[in-house]
C-alpha cells in the first residue's frame, strides 16, 4: 500500500487534485471567516453596549444650574449661630424677588424649580463665608430633576399638561429665567464630588468611589502578599506529591467559584462569626480578597515559571542561598508579570457586585466613608441602587455610573498593559 | 521556610484582624428593611443629615423579611436600629425578636402606598374589576361552576367589554413585598366573587386564590420596577404591576388602569378610594434609643408633620399620609417609646 503511494507520482493538475485544492482553500477561507465573524460579533456587541450607555448617560455629565441672588439679611441669619438661620425663608425671598407677581399657593410651585436642598447649599455657602450676612450672594444652584429633564429635552413640552411633571406656569417661569441668562448647563462636577442623594440632581459617586478605593486597598493588602507567598512556596519549595497536586487543583477550582459564594462566606464568617460591621469597605475588601487570591496565585506561579532555570542555577552556583536566589533574582524578574496579573485581578474585583450586596454594601448613605470601618457603597452597587430608583434623572445617572466604572477598568487595564510592555523581560 | 511564610501570612491576618477588633461606639444610625419603605427612609435620612449635621444614617434595602431577620438579631451596636416593612410584623418574627432580647419595639405606621396596574400611553384604555384581574392572573379559575386550569389567553374571553388582546402582565416575583400585597389586595378579594371557589376548604381555597398562573400570560419581571416600566413602553398590549411612585414618575409614557372604576392618582390613593393600597410601617428598637447617637432625633423627624404630614416631603415621593388623629397617635407612641401591642405585650 505504502509502496504504491510512494511510487505513483501525484498528478497536481488532475481534475481531482484541483478539486481537493479548492476544498482545502475554501476550508481555509471559512476558518478565517469564522474568526472574523466571531470578532465582529464581539466588537459589535461591545459597541452596542457602549453606544447605548453613552446615549443615555451623556446627559448626566452636564447639570442644569440656576443662578439666583440670595439676600442674606441679618434678621434671618444670625452671625453667631449660622446653622440655625432661617434659610428656607432666604430661598423663598430670593425666588419671590425674581417673580414678584407670584403669590399664594403658586410660590410652592415656583420653589420647585430649584433643588429641594437649596437651603442647605445656601447655608453651607454662608458658613464658608460669613461676611455675606447683611449683603447679597449670587449662587448657581442645581435645578430640580423635572426642570433638568425639561432643559435637556427629556420632557417634551408638546405633551398635555397633566402628563408631565412640570406644569405650563412652571415652564413659563423657567423660560423667563432662561431668557435672563440665569440658566446654564455646565459640566456636572457633582457627579464625582457629591455623595449619594435621593435627588438625582445632587446624587454623585463620591461615596462609591471612596468606598471602592478602600475595598480595593484592603483587597490588595491581603491578596497580594498572601498570594505571592503561597505561589512562591508552591513553585519553589513544595515537593511534587499528591498533596501539592491536590492543593493546585483546588486553587484552580477556587478561581472558578462564583463570586456570590464568597459573599455568602463573608456574611457567615466575617459578619456573623467575627461580628464585623455590615456595609464596611473593610469586609468588602476581605471578601474580594478571597475572590482575587486564587487569580493572583495562578498568575504569580506562571510568572515564576517563566523565569529561566539558568538564573536560579547561576545564583545557586555563586553560593547564594535559596532565600537569596528567590528574593534577589527570581521575584524581581517575575514582578512585572505578577503586577500585571494583580491589576487585572483587582480590576475584576472592582466590578464585582454580588458579594458586596450580601454584606450590605448597597446602602443609601449621604456622606462618603471616613475610614475602613464606616459604611459605604462601591461603584457597582451604587449603579445597582440608582438603577432601582423611580426618578427619571437616575436613568441617565445609572448609565453615567457604568461609564465611570468602565473608565476606571480601562485605566487599570492600561496600567497592566504598560507594565507588561515596559518592564517584562523576555529570554 | 514554610513556617516563615505561614508566620508572615498569620502576621498579616493578625494585623488586619487587630484593626477590626477595636469596636468604637456607633454614631451612625443603621436602618434595614423593605424596598418599598426604602425611598421614604432615604428622604428622611438625607433631610436629617443635612439639617442636623449629624452622621448620615445607613439605609439598606433588604426586603421586609430580610430586614426583620437582621432587626430581630439582638440588642447591641452590631444590630440594626430600625427596620422598614411593607406589611405588619408577623407573629413568628415578633417571637424571634423576643427570643433574642429585643423586647421593646415601637411600631410606626407611616402611611399608605398604592400599587399601580398600568400600561403604555398608546395602549387600550381599560377598566377592570378585581374579579377580572383574578381571572386573568390566577393559575386556576372557576368556569361554569368548575375549578379548572386558567383557560383565558385574551382579555375579551373574560368579558366581552374588555379589548380583544392577549393577556400579557409583567409583575414582581414572590420574594417581593409588592407581590404579597397584590395577592392579598387583588387576588384574594377578587376570588371572593366566585361561589365555587368560596365553597372550597380553607387550604385549597387559599391555594386557588393565591397562586399566580405560570403558563405565560403573567411574567415575573424581577425586583426592578424600572425594567417593567421599560418593557411596557415596548409593547402596547402589555400591563405591569408596580409601586405607584414608578407610575407617577413616568406619567408621560404610562397610564394607570382603573380598578373597580377608580384610576390610581395621588388623590384617589390619598382618600382611600383606590382599592389597591397597603399600609407601610417601620419598627424602632427602643433599647437603642438614647444609646445610638441621633436615633431619637431621627425617629422624631420621621414622624414629624413636615415629613409624613399632608404635603410633607414624603408625600412628594408618593406616600399617602395617615389621618390627622392617627398621625398624632403615632407621634405620641414614638415619643413615649410605647411597645407594640399587636401580639400582646
Amino acid at each position: 500500500m505504502t509502496d504504491s503511494t510512494m511510487t505513483v507520482a501525484v498528478d497536481w493538475t488532475s481534475e481531482q487534485g484541483a478539486a481537493r485544492r479548492r476544498r482545502r482553500h475554501a476550508a481555509d477561507r471559512r476558518l478565517r471567516a469564522y474568526g472574523i465573524g466571531a470578532i465582529s460579533l464581539a466588537i459589535g456587541l461591545l459597541a452596542i453596549l457602549i453606544i447605548t450607555l453613552a446615549a443615555t448617560g451623556y446627559k448626566a455629565f452636564v447639570q442644569t444650574m440656576v443662578e439666583v441672588d440670595f439676600t442674606i439679611s441679618a434678621d434671618l441669619v444670625k452671625a453667631d449661630d449660622i446653622p440655625a438661620g432661617n434659610f428656607r425663608a432666604v430661598v423663598a425671598n430670593a425666588m419671590s424677588k425674581l417673580f414678584p407677581e407670584v403669590e399664594g399657593r403658586e410660590t410652592r410651585e415656583l420653589k420647585q424649580i430649584l433643588t429641594n436642598n437649596t437651603r442647605f447649599i445656601v447655608r453651607d455657602a454662608v458658613i464658608a463665608d460669613p461676611s455675606v450676612i447683611g449683603g447679597t450672594m449670587t449662587l448657581r444652584v442645581p435645578a430640580s430633576d423635572p426642570f433638568d429633564q425639561l432643559n435637556k429635552r427629556e420632557i417634551s413640552r408638546d405633551l398635555p399638561e397633566d402628563q408631565r411633571r412640570v406644569n405650563d406656569r412652571q415652564i413659563t417661569w423657567f423660560d423667563k429665567l432662561d431668557a435672563e441668562g440665569r440658566i446654564s448647563t455646565p459640566f456636572n462636577w457633582g457627579l464625582f464630588f457629591n455623595a449619594d442623594s435621593r435627588f438625582p440632581e445632587l446624587a454623585g459617586l463620591a461615596g462609591a468611589i471612596v468606598g471602592s478605593f478602600y475595598a480595593l486597598l484592603v483587597c490588595f493588602l491581603i491578596s497580594f502578599p498572601v498570594g505571592i507567598a503561597a505561589a512562591v512556596y508552591l513553585e519553589e519549595f513544595a515537593p511534587k506529591n499528591r498533596l501539592t497536586d491536590l492543593i493546585e487543583v483546588n486553587i484552580n477550582n477556587l478561581a472558578a467559584v462564583p463570586s456570590v459564594v464568597f459573599g455568602l462566606l463573608g456574611l457567615a464568617v466575617f459578619l456573623n462569626f467575627f461580628g464585623l460591621p455590615r456595609s464596611a469597605p473593610l469586609v468588602g475588601g476581605m471578601v474580594l480578597a478571597l475572590m482575587t487570591l486564587p487569580t493572583i496565585i495562578i498568575v504569580t506561579r506562571a510568572a515564576l515559571k517563566s523565569v529561566p532555570p539558568s538564573i536560579r542555577e547561576a545564583a545557586l552556583g555563586m553560593g547564594a542561598s535559596k532565600h537569596q536566589t528567590i528574593t534577589h533574582h527570581v521575584l524581581p524578574l517575575a514582578l512585572p508579570g505578577i503586577l500585571t496579573g494583580t491589576i487585572i485581578g483587582l480590576a475584576q474585583a472592582l466590578g464585582e457586585t454580588a458579594p458586596l450586596l450580601l454584606i450590605g454594601m448597597n446602602a443609601f448613605i449621604t456622606s462618603p466613608p471616613g475610614g475602613l470601618m464606616e459604611a459605604s457603597t462601591a461603584l457597582p452597587t451604587q449603579v445597582f441602587i440608582w438603577a432601582d430608583s423611580p426618578e427619571r434623572g437616575f436613568v441617565a445617572r445609572t448609565s453615567a455610573g457604568i461609564l465611570v466604572l468602565l473608565g476606571f477598568l480601562i485605566v487599570m487595564n492600561a496600567i497592566a498593559i504598560f507594565l507588561r510592555q515596559r518592564l517584562e523581560r523576555t529570554w | 521556610m514554610i513556617s516563615r511564610f505561614l508566620l508572615s501570612a498569620a502576621a498579616i491576618a493578625v494585623v488586619v484582624g487587630g484593626t477590626t477588633g477595636v469596636a468604637v461606639a456607633r454614631d451612625q444610625i443603621r436602618i434595614v428593611g423593605s424596598s418599598t419603605v426604602f425611598p421614604f427612609t432615604q428622604a428622611v435620612a438625607e433631610e436629617f443629615a443635612n439639617a442636623t449635621g449629624m452622621n448620615a444614617p445607613v439605609v439598606e434595602s433588604t426586603g421586609t423579611g430580610g430586614g426583620m431577620k437582621i432587626f430581630c438579631g439582638g440588642v447591641g451596636e452590631e444590630h440594626a436600629d430600625i427596620t422598614g416593612a411593607s406589611r405588619a410584623m408577623k407573629e413568628s418574627e415578633y417571637q424571634s425578636c423576643k427570643e433574642n432580647g429585643v423586647d421593646s419595639v415601637t411600631e410606626v405606621q407611616i402611611g399608605f402606598d398604592g400599587i399601580a396596574f398600568a400600561n403604555a400611553k398608546g395602549g387600550p384604555a381599560l377598566s377592570v374589576t378585581k374579579a377580572q384581574l383574578f381571572q386573568a392572573l390566577a393559575s386556576e379559575v372557576e368556569v361554569d361552576g368548575e375549578i379548572v386550569a386558567n383557560p383565558y389567553t385574551k382579555w375579551s374571553e373574560i368579558d366581552s367589554s374588555l379589548p380583544d388582546a392577549e393577556i400579557t402582565v409583567f409583575g414582581p416575583p414572590p420574594t417581593s413585598g409588592t407581590r404579597d400585597a397584590w395577592v392579598e389586595l387583588v387576588m384574594e378579594e377578587g376570588c371572593e366573587a366566585f361561589t365555587a371557589i368560596e365553597a372550597l376548604e380553607d387550604d385549597r381555597k387559599d391555594e386557588v386564590c393565591q397562586r399566580m398562573r405560570q403558563d405565560g400570560p403573567f411574567i415575573e419581571a424581577g425586583e426592578n420596577d424600572n425594567l417593567i416600566v421599560q418593557r411596557l413602553g415596548a409593547d402596547e398590549n402589555a400591563y405591569g404591576i408596580f409601586g405607584f411612585s414608578f407610575l407617577y414618575e413616568n406619567l408621560d409614557t404610562l397610564k394607570g388602569v382603573g380598578v373597580e372604576g377608580i384610576e390610581p392618582t395621588i388623590d384617589t390613593i390619598a382618600d382611600g378610594s383606590y382599592p389597591v393600597s397597603r399600609p407601610l410601617f417601620f419598627y424602632i428598637k427602643n433599647a437603642h434609643r438614647g444609646v445610638i447617637q441621633g436615633l431619637d432625633e431621627f425617629v422624631m423627624e420621621y414622624v414629624s408633620e413636615a415629613s409624613m404630614g399632608d404635603g410633607g416631603y414624603l408625600t412628594e415621593r408618593g406616600l399617602i399620609p395617615l389621618s390627622m388623629e392617627l398621625r398624632d397617635k403615632v407621634r405620641d407612641e414614638v415619643g413615649n417609646k410605647i411597645h407594640m401591642s399587636r401580639y400582646g405585650s
